[in-house]
């Protein structure tokens, strides 16, 4: 049926088609409209059978999770930001012991300094925790793949993280087509899983592995990931079967194939980009884009033969790696290694700068990534003159004191504290 | 360092960043007792430090002049102990709302209460998570259903906080209004010249997600003078588990040694051999 909803409404009515009988919440700005959604539907009744858990930190909902599903309850959280750092523990715990829970990040800057807004630091911080990472680029495609990730989670038997952009997606109204509840029983059977604390059976899980069986669990882990990279495609056919919409998959081609220029991305963002490239190539730019829906598993091969013929790629991504560069960037080039594609690595979007992402700041990114120009990595909006004023103090003395605090005073967003 | 004026104002402890805080939030009155306290302390402000977490009320370190550390959601004593390890001339205030303090932060206010460093701490209850929009807190009665992510409400008892520090080995324990600013200033000297762990409870109603807590104003009262303060934990124990949470004043103090690098240097092996026979 279609709706006109908040994206979090969106996703709270996805997961409730989905029948989760364990559901813990613990509030963190952008994503606490999802779970407050959901916990409004237990009490009306909407979701049936489904115990609601309110905890006491994110550390908690992700342990309760484990907890539920490690007892074969269909088990759902969400979270953010600072929320994912905190439960990191967990996130681990959860992909190591292959329990098939299912989390929705609103993906959020992380600190110091605190910013609310929209990047992609949070999940990023976990790209190698185990879980499978799908991004999502609207509010439909969020709707669609948490039908496909608890699926996905319980075949495979792994956690997966559906990673949307803080208020960009969750606090934005569109359209939605929210299906109904014999299309999402037919698509997704009931969770059997592939272990079980069974009091006919008993088990005791966490077990201590020491260095004469951690290797091989960790090569299954990589395994299980290499398995997604042929389900999560199959997964997205037989979704498209059945409710006539192409949404999940590893990779989406927005006119790629033949394009000289090809723009790699990931979430919303291609929803403005899409406009400025169709500008371009009207006017005879080859030039194209493709976005990573699922950033673990990374679709090596898939991305190598559609890039193979590109001359080159510009990566924007709103996450950077300290000390490293573009994360996403990093990923590409090296299933790129052996091709005579060039690479440009944009970063952007931190921290929610620029608000908003327009065409004309993307387009002037894109025609100088066209004339290879850009820097290694290149900042994308960044105001130098701030940066090099601080450089600057501390060139000029030791105890320079805060750099978010001193940069904040110079573009006047507080003033000095007062002294007495 | 900057002269201490011979008499300080309150306002001279507040910085010009306007609170961000609702119209008729408690806070208001918990920051006017911090700088009022501070003012008849004739602390300069750089012997100060002012640690948060957090929430609405752990934006308190920016509406003053002393040294702030806004800092991780729940570790506020944590950084503050780390803090006063490091410079332990330095007066600690650490402040915060019950959420911050007593669910993502409760172990760490456990472990506060028990090492007894010579720091106060003062958290703004309002028994709602205010930051993100009004969610129950572990403070908030088990029948309070206006919460989304409380459908059938709490379903847990409410966190005792006075009855919890005392039990955790806090060693002065308060509990005060936020209406009465006047009141809760003399608290927080007494609780800053106290030597210890000194934890104030404030009562600090949120007028935009608890609006029945303008009520509270009517319902406060202070604790029978006549028996509280006591340095008698089973009476304090008796007085926490009595009251209805409403009742302020004083409840417990309590003359322990004071964790200090001093002291731990001063403890041998033989003494500590000596309390286990003891």
């Amino acid at each position: 049926m279609l709706k006109q909803i908040e994206g979090s409404h969106a996703v709270a009515e996805a997961v409730a088609l989905c029948r989760p009988e364990v559901i813990s919440a613990y509030p963190i700005t952008p994503q606490t409209h999802i779970v407050e959604d959901l916990g409004s539907m237990v009490k009306s009744g909407e979701i049936a059978n489904c115990e609601f858990l309110l905890v006491e930190s994110e550390f908690g909902a992700l342990s309760a999770c484990i907890g539920s599903s490690a007892a074969g309850a269909r088990s759902y959280t969400a979270t953010s930001s600072q929320g994912m750092l905190f439960m990191m523990e967990a996130v681990y715990n959860a992909s190591g012991m292959g329990l098939p829970i299912v989390m929705t990040v609103g993906n959020r800057a992380i600190g110091a300094p605190i910013n609310i807004w929209n990047d992609w630091g949070d999940s990023m911080s976990a790209r190698d925790a185990g879980w499978i990472q799908l991004f999502v680029e609207s509010n439909q495609q969020a709707v669609d793949v948490h039908i496909q990730a608890f699926r996905l989670a319980e075949q495979l038997s792994l956690p997966v993280m559906v990673c949307m952009d803080g208020f960009v997606l969750t606090h934005s109204y569109s359209q939605v087509d929210i299906p109904d509840q014999k299309q999402v029983d037919a698509f997704l059977p009931t969770f059997e899983p592939r272990q079980l604390l069974d009091p006919a059976s008993p088990v005791s899980m966490g077990a201590m592995v020491g260095p004469d069986a951690f290797t091989e669990v960790r090569y299954l882990a990589h395994h299980k990931q290499m398995e997604a990279l042929e389900l999560i495609p199959e997964q997205a056919a037989e979704f498209e079967t059945l409710f006539g919409r192409d949404s999940g998959g590893l990779v989406k081609s927005f006119d790629c194939e033949g394009a000289e220029t090809v723009v790699v991305t990931m979430g919303s963002v291609i929803g403005t980009m899409k406009h400025v490239l169709a500008e371009m190539r009207d006017e005879g730019i080859s030039i194209g884009a493709l976005t990573v829906r699922s950033f673990r598993p990374f679709p090596k091969e898939t991305l190598r033969d559609l890039l193979k013929d590109a001359k080159r790629v510009i990566v924007f991504e709103k996450c950077l790696a300290v000390g490293m560069g573009g994360i996403l960037a990093m990923n590409l080039r090296m299933a790129l290694k052996d091709f005579p594609i060039r690479v440009h690595s944009a970063i952007g979007g931190l921290g929610g700068r620029p608000r908003p992402i327009t065409r004309a700041n993307l387009r002037r990114m894109f025609e100088k990534g066209i004339r290879d120009e850009m820097e290694e990595p290149h900042f994308h909006d960044i105001h130098m003159d701030i940066v090099e004023r601080e450089l600057e103090r501390e060139q000029a003395q030791r105890r320079s004191g805060s750099i978010a605090e001193n940069i904040l005073q110079d573009v006047g967003v507080v003033a000095a504290a007062k002294t007495i | 360092m900057n002269p201490i004026p011979e008499q300080p104002r309150p306002k001279d402890y507040k910085s010009d960043v306007k609170p961000v805080w609702c119209p008729g939030c408690g806070d208001f009155g918990v920051l006017n007792a911090i700088t009022k306290a501070l003012a008849s302390l004739r602390l300069p402000p750089e012997q100060v430090a002012l640690i948060s977490g957090i929430g609405c009320s752990s934006r308190v370190p920016a509406y003053t002049s002393l040294y702030g550390f806004h800092g991780i959601h729940g570790r506020a004593l944590a950084v503050g102990a780390g803090l006063k390890a490091a410079r332990p001339d330095l007066n600690v205030l650490v402040a915060g709302g019950d959420g911050d303090g007593f669910s993502i932060g409760g172990n760490h206010f456990l472990h506060a209460c028990r090492r007894n460093m010579n720091m106060t701490y003062i958290v703004m209850d309002n028994e709602v998570y205010g930051m993100t929009k009004g969610q129950a807190s572990p403070t908030t009665a088990p029948d309070w259903t206006q919460s989304k992510l409380t459908p059938s409400g709490t379903l847990s008892r409410a966190f005792q906080p006075a009855a919890i520090a005392l039990a955790a080995g806090a060693t002065f324990i308060a509990r005060a209004f936020s209406g009465k600013p006047n009141t809760l200033a003399q608290l927080i000297v007494l609780a800053m010249q106290h030597p210890g762990f000194a934890f104030i409870q404030v009562l600090s109603p949120c007028p935009t997600f608890r609006p029945e807590q303008k009520e509270w104003k009517n319902i406060v009262r202070p604790f029978p003078a006549d028996e509280l303060p006591t340095s008698d934990p089973a009476l304090a124990a008796l007085h926490c588990q009595r009251d209805d949470g409403m009742s302020t004043g004083v409840i417990y103090v309590e003359a322990r040694p004071v964790w200090s690098r001093s002291e731990m240097e001063k403890t041998t092996i033989e003494d500590i051999e000596q309390e286990f026979r003891s």
